[in-house]
């Protein structure tokens, strides 16, 4: 191996560089492990070079972080490790950790004299694989080499279970239910109906699991275009298989492409984090918006569906969906232009119609199944800042889905939230915006997302509840995804959600519920989380990690409809509700919508078999891995957010009627098209 | 035996730094980093250390006098200046910093600049020290200066 990076011991032990975790580990290691210090203090720099190198470890030293950034892009694989100072001059600590967190994907440890909580906590959440409190003494170092280790494995078993995941490890740390994810993820998503995807994904999946992958290293020039890529294709849309294209580089494949974009979109993320609070109205913004929607929808169409599935006890299904209907008049109008377009929910029961009667078709469904999955972390609150009934509605469900508990517990939920149902407050409302527009079309990927919010959403509090759940909901996402011609209708859920308690129509709402009851499943769960995220709002950073990764796995699995809505859309719709959230910004639904769909978007051309697996990823950095397998075209993307005015708007616009009762939904997005009164919930 | 008469000395002296708390454990991990390939890296880690910290005090002295104090700019400095005194075991220049920090957090001038004068006592009383010590100790031959084992 090259030792040009070594300072002057030449250590014999060249193992380190190209053996793989399941590889017999030379007899040596760790010895010549390569260490890469970065110190802008020159007393500590030589101590620890010193006591690496009594380590039997080859050590580079570097006192300034651009340095050392650059002597590692050269030498791409020439380092296993980055040992790095907190605080230096020339960049932070952290910052540096991020990129070499994206370009190279290097185990990092952190160090500091600084043994605070907080600074310890940044180095988690930026990544770092360990943090020590200086004076370092030699015993910290000796054990090291644990985290190559522990990283190599972790891609190593990734590949071999998915074919595709590279960052088995990030997987892993997200979240304890990743791994069931994975698998079982992988399973269902076979069932999903999207052929198209499935097939796509199949491909991809061989091809990555017959090949082992070399770790990708991404240089400067390739991640500069990897970045042009997603500029140009807008951060919402940015999805792995276009980024991919667009970047044209032989070798890359979109599962490097997709797992870089996770860290970048977590690297984004920190860094809006900041300003968070003025809401990142980006793409982020969108996919909570998005959520939202979908969750509103979802309550409704939950409810529909629990009571179609027998779970839910009709009078209570009657029962919530008269006190969302009730609530406002103004119908949902909402996207069922949406619908149309995005078929998504259509699957299995067209009938989203919302305007028709009801009949609750529940057809057959799968999505019944969608609500088991559905982490019903909802918590009361979250319900009530959802929208009412619609809110209520996805509580429900979501409380109930917390162990994926199936129709039955979601009815329960269902129940009783209803008389939080109405909820619908104000304070939500605002998020409500946020979520229809991307809502309107996320409704399908609102189950997903609905039901990876619900994991994630869980919110501050619950956050671990929604965790398991989602497989259920993942299929309902992809309903709506698919195909649905109904899309008007299932659109509708989305939007309707906060909508659906204005809706009085009911009637429709309940067929959506059919269909949609996949989705809204999925959206309950989203719904909860949004109103998890809502709450808490700061959390926003630390529980999308926690719960992307969690409730994709979720969906994944259960979801025997189509499913394939992956999690995906509801990762970014957690990001988008959280920034939301807090911005308080009702346009942001838009953006979300729009960042929702492109998780959807991603979903789509995702394969359906690399969803699972992705959805470890996405867990992660709520990057889209979702594959929206569910929308087999990329229309979805552009339908929902281009053509339907918005189901911003439309949500915002419901929320606003659930705000203000039934009047009409001014909110402030312009529904373009919809008029409130048209949604059928 | 003037050789092992000098060692035992420096062996005393070296004890009286510990039991005065002038040096801490840290001091005996750079101890036990000396070897056979580096015979002399304490001393080169101490002067470099003292070298680079200079810069640091100048800094902190320059800082001191401008009104009103930038407590943020001196914390930051004093940041540093611990941190490479921690890492060679300087146990009271260490205390003076961590004081110094607590004084800049309560944007206390007086207390700032009070500590600080008592730390550059405690950094020159050290660095005297340190220096008879490494003197000595090559006087006395390229026998091993502390009473610990190497590895």
């Amino acid at each position: 191996m090259n030792q040009s990076n070594c300072k002057g011991s030449m250590s014999t032990a060249s193992s380190s560089t190209n053996w793989k975790a399941n590889d017999v580990v030379p007899d040596q290691f760790p010895a010549g492990l390569r260490v890469l210090v970065v110190d802008d203090d020159p007393t500590c720099l030589v101590i620890l070079e010193k006591m690496l190198r009594t380590c039997l470890y080859e050590v580079t030293k570097c006192n300034r972080a651009e340095v050392a950034l650059s002597m590692l892009r050269e030498n791409k694989n020439g380092f296993d490790i980055v040992i790095s100072d907190v605080h230096m001059p020339d960049m932070d600590g952290f910052k540096l950790l991020e990129h070499i967190g994206l370009e190279m994907d290097l185990p990092v440890i952190m160090m500091s004299a600084d043994d605070g909580k907080q600074v310890v906590m940044k180095g988690v959440t930026h990544g770092a694989c360990d943090y020590l409190i200086k004076p370092v003494r030699i015993e910290a170092l000796k054990n090291i080499w644990q985290h190559v280790v522990r990283k190599k494995k972790n891609e190593w078993k990734d590949l071999e279970q998915s074919g595709s995941v590279e960052e088995g490890d990030r997987q892993q740390k997200l979240s304890e239910d990743v791994d069931y994810s994975s698998s079982a993820n992988e399973g269902n998503w076979k069932n999903s109906k999207k052929r198209k995807d499935e097939e796509e994904e199949t491909e991809d999946r061989d091809d990555t699991s017959t090949l082992k992958k070399p770790r990708v290293v991404w240089s400067v020039e390739l991640h500069q275009q990897f970045v042009a890529a997603v500029n140009q294709l807008g951060i919402d849309k940015a999805v792995p298989k276009k980024i991919l294209e667009l970047m044209n580089v032989p070798g890359l494949t979109r599962e490097n492409v997709a797992s870089h974009l996770q860290k970048y979109r977590l690297y984004l993320r920190r860094l809006s984090g900041v300003s968070q609070h003025q809401g990142m109205n980006n793409s982020f913004m969108g996919p909570q918006d998005a959520t939202f929607g979908a969750m509103s929808s979802l309550n409704g169409l939950d409810l529909q569906t629990l009571s179609v599935t027998g779970q839910l006890p009709a009078q209570s299904l009657a029962t919530l969906q008269a006190a969302g209907l009730g609530r406002s008049t103004t119908k949902s109008g909402i996207p069922m232009p949406l619908v149309d377009q995005r078929n998504l929910f259509s699957f299995e029961n067209p009938k989203l119609r919302f305007g028709e009667g009801q009949q609750q078709q529940m057809s057959s469904n799968k999505p019944m199944n969608l609500l088991h999955g559905i982490p019903t972390t909802m918590e009361p609150k979250q319900l009530a800042s959802l929208h009412q009934s619609a809110q209520s509605i996805g509580s429900m469900n979501m409380q109930v889905n917390t162990h994926g508990g199936q129709g039955s517990s979601l009815l329960m939920q269902m129940a009783q939230p209803q008389s939080r149902g109405q909820i619908l407050n104000e304070s939500t409302s605002s998020h409500v915006p946020r979520l229809p527009s991307s809502i309107g079309q996320p409704i399908m990927t609102n189950g997903i997302a609905g039901g990876v919010i619900g994991r994630n959403g869980i919110g501050d509090n619950s956050r671990g509840t929604g965790y398991n759940q989602v497989p259920p909901s993942s299929s309902m996402l992809s309903f709506p995804m698919n195909h649905t011609t109904e899309l008007a209708g299932n659109s509708f859920p989305l939007g309707s959600t906060p909508g659906i308690s204005n809706v009085t129509s009911k009637g429709s709402f309940q067929e959506e519920g059919n269909s949609e009851m996949k989705g809204s499943a999925g959206f309950m769960q989203s719904y909860d989380i949004f109103n998890d995220l809502h709450q808490h709002q700061h959390k926003s950073h630390d529980w999308e990690l926690q719960n992307v990764g969690l409730h994709f796995d979720a969906s994944q699995n259960a979801n025997p409809i189509q499913g394939n809505l992956d999690v995906s859309p509801s990762v970014l719709v957690h990001q988008g509700y959280s920034s939301s959230q807090r911005s308080g910004q009702n346009r942001n639904a838009s953006a979300v919508g729009r960042a929702m769909f492109s998780g959807v978007e991603c979903v789509e051309q995702g394969n359906m078999q690399n969803f699972s697996p992705h959805l470890n990823n996405l867990l992660v950095d709520n990057s889209v891995r979702v594959k929206a397998e569910t929308i087999p075209d990329a229309n979805c993307q552009a339908t929902l957010f281009t053509e339907h005015f918005g189901q911003d708007d439309l949500m915002s616009a419901l929320l606003k009627q659930q705000q203000g009762g039934i009047g009409t939904a001014e909110t402030d997005f312009d529904l373009d098209g919809y008029s409130m009164d048209n949604i059928p919930v | 035996m003037e050789r092992n008469q000098m060692r035992r000395q420096l062996a005393l002296m070296r004890q009286s730094f510990f039991d005065q708390g002038f040096l801490d454990e840290q001091f005996i991990q750079l101890e036990e980093l000396q070897d056979d390939a580096n015979p002399n890296f304490v001393e080169e880690v101490v002067t470099l250390y003292y070298r680079d910290s200079s810069r640091l005090i100048l800094n902190i002295d320059q800082a001191l006098e401008r009104n009103p104090l930038d407590f943020n700019k001196l914390d930051n400095y004093m940041h540093q200046f611990k941190g490479s005194s921690t890492s060679i075991g300087a146990k009271k220049v260490k205390a003076e910093c961590t004081q110094f920090r607590e004084y800049c957090k309560a944007g206390n001038s007086e207390g700032c600049m009070r500590t600080f004068q008592q730390l550059k006592k405690e950094y020159a009383i050290l660095k005297r020290k340190l220096e008879a010590y490494f003197q000595q100790a090559r006087q006395a031959g390229p026998l091993e200066t502390a009473c610990r084992s190497r590895n």
